[in-house]
C-alpha cells in the first residue's frame, strides 16, 4: 500500500501541450504511471506525443476514467484549473504552479468546500509513490521502495531526504510536497493522517519552514494522534524576520513562525528534530533502532 | 512589495477610506508650500521609510506654522532615520508627508491580514491603538479583537459592528465604523493586499473616524495585474544588489555574513544557510536560483554575489533534479572563467548526471573544491572563508 497515488492511479495533465506539462507527463510515464491524457482549453480533440487532449476535466475524466489530475498551468489561470478539476469532482488534483496570486487562493478554498477533491500544493513538487507512481516533478530515480513516508513544504530539501534515505538504506512508500505557500490544499495535518492509515508507512519524515503556524499545529496533532516515529527538520533557523525567503509562506511576521518555536512545538510533540539538515536520514536509522 | 505611507492613505482613500488631508514633499520647499495650503494652526511633518517606529526615532514632529515646518522639513530630508526596524544603519529619509493636525479623542488599532489556517482573511482591532499590535498582544491578549471574513460574503455588518462595540466605540460613531471597515475591506481584496495596518485609527474629538497611519504591502505574485499599483515600488528603500537580482528573477536576500551561497530550491537555500551557521559560518545571502537554470542565470547569480564585497568564499549547493549537474557544472566553469572569480568555491552537487558534473569539474583545471555531502561542504566552505 501506499498513499494518495499506486499503480491503479491514472493521471491526467492540466496544461499538456506547455512546455512544463509535456516534460514531465513523459517524465511520469516513463515512471510508470499511467498517464492516460490532457487538458488544453481549446485544443480538444487533438493528440499530444500520443496523448488524447480534452477541452475541459469533464469530458477528460468521462473520456479517460481518470482519477488523478497533475496541474501545469501559469500562474494567473491556474486558480481556474484548479476549480475546474474540483467540479469534475477528480479526487486527486497536484498543482505544481508557483506565484497565484493569494486572493485566488481565498476563492478556491472557499469553492473546495463543497467538492471532494483533495488538492496537494500549490507551489508544490507534487507526489511520488516509490516504484508505482508519480504526479509532479520529483525526479523519481532518486526513490526507492520502502516503509518512510516524506511530507515537506519544500521541493529540493525533499530530494534531500529522499537521497539521505535511500543511502541509508531506507526506501520510501509516498513523498508528499505540500507547498510553500500561505494557503494550500492539503496540510501537514492531512498529510499524516493518511500516513497514519496506511499500514506500510513505518515512520515518517517532515520537513516543515519559518512561517505560520502549520507546524505547531501538526506538533499537536502528533502529540495526541500519531503513533508513528518522526523525523523533522525546519529550514530558516538562520532567516531575518519580515522578509519572505523564497517561498510566499516563508515568512516571520510580527515575531510568529519561527524555526525554533516550531523546532520546541515538535521536540515537545515527540518528534526526532535535526537541527542540520544533513542528519535526517541518519536521525531515521536511528529512530527506527537499526 | 511595500509602499510608503502616504502612498497606502491614498490608495485606501480611492477605496473611500477618510485619512486626514495631506500631501508629500521631496523639499523643504515643496513641504512649506503644502502647508501653507494646507492652512490651521498646526501640521504633522512626517518622514516617509519602509518600517515602522518613526515617531519614537524622531521621524514625525509637529508643526505650529508653515515656516516651521518648512524648517523641519529641511532637517528631515536627507536624515539617516534609525528605528527598531530599519537595524542599526537606519534609512535614508527622501521624502516627507505634510498633513494637517486632528484633534484626537481616542487611538485604535485596524489590521487585515490572511490567516493560513482557516484559509481566510482575518479582521484585528483594539481599543489600545498607536501603539505596537505585538507589545499589546504580548502584555493585554484580551484587548484584541478579531473577526474571521468568509470570503464568500465578505464583511457582513454584524461583523463589523461586534468590533466597534467591543472597542467601546460611542454608538453614534458605530455605523461610521462599519463603513470604514467595508471599505478597508474592499481595498485588501481588490488591490491584492497581502497586509493593511491602521495604526492608529483615530476618532476625533468630533466623532469622525480617520486612518491617522496606514500600512499597506501587496502580494507579489499579483502585481501583474496591478500596473498602477506596481508604479508605487521605491527601489530606493531596497538593497541595490537585490533590485539587481530581482531583474533576473533570481531570488537574492543579502545578509551580513561572509559566505555566498548559490542554492536551488527555496527550501534548500534557507537548510544551506542553517548548516552554514551550525559549522561556525556566517551566510552573506540567500540565493535561490531556481529548478530551471541555466548558464546565464548561474553568470548572473556569480555577479551578484561577487558584488557583495565581504564575501570571502562560496558555497554551490545543487540538488539536480530537472537541473542536471553536468549543465550546473559547464555553467559554474563559465562564469568563474569568464568573471575572474578569484575567492575559493566550494561545490556539493547532488542527482541526475552528477558524476558527469564531478568530472567536468575535475578536470577544468580550475581550483573548485567539491563535497558529497551538504556538512562536509558547510565545514569545507567554512574553513576557507576564515584561512582567507
Amino acid at each position: 500500500m501506499s498513499v494518495l497515488l499506486d499503480k491503479n492511479t491514472r493521471l491526467i495533465v492540466q496544461g499538456l501541450t506547455g512546455r512544463e506539462g509535456t516534460f514531465h507527463a513523459k517524465a511520469a510515464a516513463a515512471y510508470g504511471t499511467s498517464v492516460v491524457g490532457g487538458v488544453t482549453p481549446g485544443k480538444g480533440g487533438t493528440v499530444h506525443e500520443g496523448w488524447p487532449v480534452f477541452n475541459s476535466v469533464h469530458d477528460a475524466v468521462r473520456e479517460t476514467g481518470a482519477n488523478a489530475s497533475v496541474i501545469f498551468v501559469p500562474p494567473a489561470f491556474a486558480a481556474d484549473a484548479i476549480m475546474e478539476a474540483a467540479d469534475a469532482e477528480i479526487p486527486l488534483a497536484v498543482c505544481i504552479t508557483e506565484g497565484i496570486p493569494t486572493v485566488d487562493m481565498l476563492k478556491v478554498m472557499t469553492f473546495m468546500k463543497g467538492h471532494r477533491t483533495r488538492l496537494i500544493g500549490p507551489n508544490c513538487p507534487g507526489v511520488i509513490t516509490a516504484g508505482q507512481a508519480k504526479a509532479g516533478i520529483i525526479p523519481g530515480h532518486i526513490c526507492r521502495e520502502g516503509t518512510i513516508g516524506i511530507v515537506s513544504k519544500s521541493g529540493t530539501l525533499t530530494y534531500e531526504a529522499i537521497h539521505q534515505l535511500s543511502k541509508q538504506g531506507m526506501g520510501q512508500t509516498t513523498c508528499i510536497g505540500i507547498g510553500g505557500d500561505p494557503l494550500i490544499g492539503t496540510s501537514f495535518i492531512d498529510a499524516l493522517t493518511l500516513f497514519a492509515a496506511d499500514p506500510d508507512t513505518e515512520a515518517v519524515v517532515m520537513i516543515g519552514e519559518i512561517g505560520g503556524t502549520a507546524e505547531e499545529d501538526a506538533a499537536a496533532f502528533i502529540k495526541r494522534a500519531f503513533n508513528k516515529p518522526v523525523v523533522g527538520f525546519i529550514a530558516g533557523q538562520t532567516a531575518p524576520p519580515g522578509r519572505r525567503m523564497g517561498h510566499a509562506g516563508a515568512i516571520i511576521a510580527g515575531g510568529q513562525g519561527t524555526a525554533a518555536e516550531k523546532m520546541n512545538a515538535l521536540t515537545r510533540a515527540g518528534v526526532h528534530v535535526v537541527k542540520s539538515p544533513a542528519d535526517m536520514g541518519a536521525k531515521m536509522r536511528e529512530a527506527l533502532g537499526r | 512589495m511595500k509602499i510608503h505611507e502616504y502612498q497606502a492613505k491614498s490608495v485606501l482613500a480611492r477605496f473611500g477610506v477618510p485619512v486626514p488631508r495631506g500631501e508629500v514633499a521631496f523639499s523643504p520647499a515643496e513641504a512649506g508650500d503644502i502647508a501653507r495650503r494646507l492652512g490651521g494652526d498646526v501640521v504633522v511633518v512626517k518622514s516617509q521609510i519602509h518600517a515602522g517606529g518613526r515617531g519614537k526615532g524622531g521621524g514625525v514632529k509637529i508643526a505650529r506654522s508653515a515656516a516651521e515646518g518648512e524648517q523641519i522639513a529641511k532637517q528631515m530630508i536627507g536624515m539617516t532615520l534609525v528605528t527598531h526596524q530599519t537595524g542599526p544603519e537606519g534609512k535614508k529619509v527622501g521624502r516627507v508627508l505634510i498633513e494637517e493636525g486632528l484633534q484626537i479623542d481616542r487611538e485604535l488599532y485596524l489590521s487585515i491580514v490572511i490567516d493560513r489556517a482557516s484559509a481566510s482573511p482575518v479582521v484585528i482591532a483594539s481599543a489600545a491603538g498607536g501603539m505596537d499590535i505585538e507589545e499589546v498582544a504580548a502584555s493585554d491578549p484580551g484587548k484584541i479583537l478579531k473577526e474571521r471574513i468568509d470570503a464568500g460574503t465578505g464583511v457582513v455588518a454584524f461583523q463589523a459592528r461586534k468590533l466597534a462595540f467591543g472597542m467601546g466605540l460611542p454608538a453614534a460613531s458605530v455605523s461610521k465604523f462599519v463603513k470604514l471597515l467595508e471599505s478597508v475591506y474592499r481595498a485588501f481584496i481588490e488591490t491584492d493586499a497581502s497586509m493593511i495596518e491602521i495604526n492608529p485609527l483615530i476618532l476625533t474629538k468630533g466623532g469622525d473616524l480617520l486612518a491617522l497611519d496606514a500600512k499597506v504591502s501587496f502580494d507579489d505574485n499579483a502585481l501583474y495585474r496591478h500596473p498602477d499599483l506596481k508604479e508605487l515600488r521605491d527601489v530606493s528603500e531596497e538593497d541595490p544588489l537585490e533590485v539587481e537580482a530581482s531583474k533576473f528573477s533570481l531570488n537574492y536576500i543579502r545578509l551580513d555574513g561572509n559566505i555566498g551561497c548559490m542554492v536551488n530550491g527555496a527550501g534548500l537555500a534557507m537548510a544551506t544557510m542553517d548548516i552554514i551557521k551550525l559549522a561556525g559560518g556566517e551566510p552573506a545571502n540567500f540565493l535561490d536560483v531556481g529548478g530551471g537554470a541555466n548558464a546565464d542565470q548561474i553568470k548572473n547569480a556569480f555577479r551578484i554575489l561577487m558584488a557583495d564585497k565581504n564575501v570571502k568564499a562560496v558555497l554551490i549547493n545543487i540538488f539536480g533534479g530537472i537541473l542536471r549537474c553536468d549543465v550546473l557544472a559547464q555553467g559554474v566553469i563559465a562564469a568563474v572563467t569568464e568573471l575572474g572569480v578569484v575567492v575559493p568555491i566550494v561545490i556539493r552537487m547532488e542527482g541526475t548526471n552528477v558524476e558527469e558534473g564531478k568530472r567536468l569539474l575535475r578536470e577544468s583545471g580550475l581550483n573548485f573544491t567539491t563535497a558529497d555531502a551538504m556538512g562536509e561542504a558547510a565545514e569545507k566552505v567554512v574553513a576557507l572563508a576564515e584561512h582567507k
